[in-house]
């Protein structure tokens, strides 16, 4: 199925135009020796065998099992209206706004969800998007060194691992230093660019960073935080907390998992520091009659502008997944966010407070959690979770596989769309088990 | 009188909801108040249909390749196929946790595996790669991971390299990501002819350049021609060539990067390879390597064996992560549904066309603008309008003006060593009376520009908005509602 509507004849009358014989003569300023006869792929197919057959590809991966796995990637509500929305084609066919007038829809809807953003962190300024939470910690991190003009990164242990990874990738190369470290015994002095660290973390605690932020604060070095959005329905804010950088994954505010992308990533920071900020940003401005616009401002930061001297090499961000936060947010509202977060706090309390009853299952945390928590079991973990899949359950993330030293540990999340119902079943199925 | 914009905060209502949770069916707890926010969030209070009415509103206000012709050079924005959409959709894509992978359930996500080995292996036939990895979420993020596996390749040998070479017409995330990775730029004029000039690279090119980037055919629609000897000279010092697929729409089934001797390539399937641009994102990025580089790609590696895909070891010298998984799942999964659509002939048939309506473009408006480089281009050709500007319309005037008639502007002021650059790619995908259209409207402009020039500054009349001061958007900085 070709997608070109020319015609033979049209062909031939462009041809003309253009002084050419043939098609191939198109192609006659690439030296002969390198071109080649033709691709070895299949032949096109039309439209209803391809979606068939992506059908059945689709049908080899598992729908069917009730997850109870989080770990920064959230089975969350998404209301009909997000997709309905963000499907329209005048959004989703769009290019990147540099035409202003042309692109007020995409602009405004950036503006509120950078003003989205900054209600829900308690932040003064945020940009239009990241790729995700990993890569957005990375460049928060970044940032950092460039405000402190100082060259080390510290990171908390239990920051997520895969953010870790990232991390680390995006400063080996600019001779940064990392060290990862237990926020309670870190060594904290002016040498520090800042310190990253993740609310609730990533087995789930919730932690006091008061006195940690204070500390850094001191020593003139920054405090970044990566934060878990639905969270924020009830916990502190980051500006409450007067941290520096706020980095997240947008995956929860009505993005589906999708094997973990497309999702996108928030960053937002204090105005103060909004010119070391990544990636685009949109602002308001009259136009030459006095009306209100949205355009893109403050680009002497960006790649296209100032090529090698530019804040990041970020082009492309992740528009379309922060148009649907952007939708999300507005459906769920004020009272609706704290009552979502509520609802994840209760139900992951529930399933706890079942669990706890188990006499062979221990609960990890020593702290307050929001919605996930770890149980240690003394069991081979890659078998119990296999068959509590077998039984319908994906229970959790086996954390031996990203921990050495927890072997026999399970992270476990419950969201507001588990229903008492399915809690009790895996509780259930779990004392079966053990 | 001057309109004002009303947002979605303006039109929040007290006690308004737009959303049922569910219930509580557990006991309701309250944590600790210690933890707890001051305020809640100041988020709007509408209800379900007051958000759909203001971002259908919303979307109205914008240009989009399903309503407009969209000739923006380097951009590629040719139509998205919306059978590549109704799979993306489908439950047993969307709904798949990534830990799946994490808890080595590979059972589980044949699917998702089988999606990525047909993508890569489909990517390595039509570009000459040995290897592919999809971990890239744009352009500029696969740029990145190119540069930085090309770094661990020097380092592995014990090479101490410095420097990044880039031509004077290379887009700016060449440079930036240079920079990103820690390389200092050596950045190359242009000969006569468009193309990097050879005698000044070769004077420039020695054993402490790490790579050079180059955008083939570049950003004025040109193919060097000692694109070869450019890739000898580099590999004589162990330097790699690095391909910029960014222009990849104008040689596909024709000529691969592979065998002309590049190193690395990225590919932005949100151009090449149809995937929506969604307003700037998302993107995706896959990059492709040859033999020397495939122990130095990103953790995750899918291999099949005995008709069953599971993870491979982590290559021996893996960069490591930059992203968490395998990138933009959802958009290579869109790609590969368009490749199988087109299959072989298809997707020359694609380039083929590009190059057909670019041409055709060239030669219809030559005699009214500018040619900074004469002769023919491949998928797009560039423009100028120098001798318009000095009776006061300038290339932006001549983009405003488009925007009235249903046409989104072409690429202005890009690439940046052509004054008063006008960038223009159709991409395949529009037929001939669109682009006539866009012809007729190009050569008024031209004649409107010489009759009346001073009508231009009040273009766009039919938007609502029109030229906007970026330079207040600075001084009184409102990049919030708050």
């Amino acid at each position: 199925m070709p997608y070109t509507p020319h015609t033979p004849k049209e062909v031939s009358a462009m041809l003309d135009t253009i002084g050419l014989e043939n098609e191939n003569e198109l192609f006659d300023c690439i030296p002969r020796e390198l071109q080649i006869d033709g691709l070895n792929l299949p032949n096109g197919l039309d439209e209803f065998t391809v979606f068939s057959k992506f059908k059945e590809i689709a049908s080899k991966n598992a729908t069917n099992k009730t997850i109870f796995m989080g770990g920064g990637y959230y089975d969350h509500i998404i209301p009909s209206a997000v997709d309905a929305l963000s499907m329209r084609s005048e959004f989703y066919t769009a290019y990147t706004p540099y035409q202003a007038e042309a692109s007020q829809g995409t602009l405004q809807s950036l503006y509120e969800y950078q003003s989205l953003v900054c209600a829900l962190m308690g932040m003064e300024v945020s940009n239009a998007s990241m790729y995700d939470g990993a890569t957005a910690l990375a460049e928060a991190a970044l940032m950092a060194v460039r405000i402190t003009k100082r060259n080390k990164i510290l990171i908390d242990k239990w920051v997520n691992p895969t953010y870790i990874k990232v991390v680390q990738t995006y400063l080996e190369f600019r001779d940064i230093d990392v060290e990862v470290v237990d926020y309670n015994d870190a060594n904290i002095d002016e040498n520090i660019a800042a310190f990253l660290f993740q609310n609730p973390n990533f087995i789930g605690d919730i932690n006091e960073f008061e006195s940690l932020i204070d500390t850094l604060h001191q020593n003139k070095a920054l405090a970044v935080m990566s934060v878990y959005p639905i969270a924020l329905g009830l916990l502190k804010t980051p500006g409450e907390l007067n941290v520096d950088i706020v980095s997240a994954d947008g995956q929860c505010l009505g993005n589906y998992m999708s094997f973990g992308g497309p999702s996108f990533g928030i960053i937002a920071t204090k105005q103060k520091y909004i010119r070391d900020l990544p990636g685009r940003i949109i602002g308001k401005t009259l136009d030459k009659d006095d009306n209100e616009l949205f355009v893109l401002t403050m680009q002497a930061r960006e790649q296209h502008i100032r090529r090698h001297r530019a804040t990041s090499n970020i082009c492309s961000n992740q528009n379309l997944l922060a148009l649907r936060s952007t939708i999300f947010m507005s459906l769920v509202g004020q009272d609706g966010f704290e009552q979502l977060a509520q609802l994840n706090y209760s139900k992951c309390e529930y399933l706890k407070e079942q669990l706890k009853t188990i006499t062979k299952i221990e609960i990890f945390n020593q702290k307050d959690t929001f919605n996930e928590f770890v149980i240690k079991i003394d069991k081979d973990v890659t078998l119990f979770l296999e068959e509590l899949s077998s039984k319908g359950f994906y229970a959790g993330i086996n954390l031996g596989k990203l921990y050495e030293n927890l072997q026999n540990c399970i992270l476990v999340s419950v969201t507001e769309k588990r229903t008492k119902e399915q809690i009790d079943n895996l509780v259930a199925a779990i004392k079966e088990l053990v | 009188m001057s309109s004002k914009t009303i947002t979605i905060f303006d039109k929040s209502v007290e006690d308004r909801k737009g959303i049922s949770l569910p219930s509580f069916d557990v006991p309701q707890k309250s944590l600790d108040k210690k933890y707890i926010r001051k305020q809640k969030a100041n988020l709007p209070k509408l209800s379900e249909f007051d958000v759909v009415r203001h971002y259908t509103n919303l979307s109205n206000k914008n240009f989009s390749i399903d309503k407009n012709f969209y000739p923006l050079g380097s951009c590629t924005m040719k139509y998205n196929p919306k059978v590549a959409e109704r799979v993306a959709s489908l439950e047993g894509f969307t709904s798949i946790h990534p830990h799946t992978i994490t808890n080595g359930m590979d059972d589980d996500i044949q699917g998702c595996f089988q999606t990525i080995d047909m993508l890569e292996k489909t990517l390595c036939e039509i570009t000459g790669m040995k290897a592919f990895t999809t971990s890239p979420q744009a352009g500029a993020h696969g740029e990145m991971l190119g540069i930085m596996m090309i770094d661990k390749y020097h380092k592995s040998k014990g090479n101490k390299r410095k420097y990044i070479i880039v031509p004077d017409s290379s887009h700016g995330t060449n440079p930036a990501t240079a920079a990103m990775v820690g390389y200092d730029v050596i950045t190359i004029k242009s000969d006569e002819n468009g193309a990097m000039d050879f005698e000044a690279f070769k004077e420039k090119m020695n054993e402490d350049v790490a790579a050079v980037m180059l955008t083939v055919p570049n950003t004025l629609g040109i193919f060097n021609k000692k694109i070869k000897d450019i890739c000898d000279l580099a590999h004589s010092y162990d330097a790699m060539m690095y391909y910029d697929g960014a222009n990849m729409n104008a040689i596909m089934g024709v000529v691969r990067p592979g065998d002309i001797g590049f190193d690395v390539i990225h590919i932005n399937v949100h151009k090449t390879f149809a995937t929506p641009h969604g307003g700037g994102g998302p993107g995706s990025g896959p990059v492709g390597v040859n033999e020397k580089l495939i122990p130095f790609l990103p953790d995750l590696r899918v291999k099949k064996s005995n008709s069953r895909y599971f993870i491979d070891d982590i290559p021996k010298n893996s960069i490591g992560k930059i992203s968490p998984f395998f990138g933009n799942f959802g958009i290579s999964l869109r790609a590969i549904v368009y490749i199988l659509t087109l299959g072989a002939n298809g997707v020359k048939n694609s380039s083929s066309k590009a190059v057909l309506n670019a041409n055709y473009i060239r030669v219809r408006l030559k005699d009214y603008f500018d040619v900074p480089y004469d002769g023919a281009c491949m998928h797009e050709c560039v423009f100028s309008a120098k001798t318009l500007a000095k009776n006061g319309v300038t290339a932006m005037d001549i983009a405003k003006y488009l925007l009235d008639f249903g046409m989104h502007s072409p690429t202005v002021y890009f690439p940046l060593i052509v004054k008063e650059a006008i960038m223009i790619e159709p991409t395949e995908t529009e037929n001939k009376q669109t682009i006539d259209m866009f012809c007729d409207r190009m050569i008024k402009a031209v004649e409107l520009a010489k009759t009346n020039p001073q009508e231009f500054k009040s273009y766009p009349k039919t938007l609502g908005v029109c030229r906007a001061d970026d330079t207040r958007a600075i001084k009184n900085l409102d990049v919030c509602y708050c």
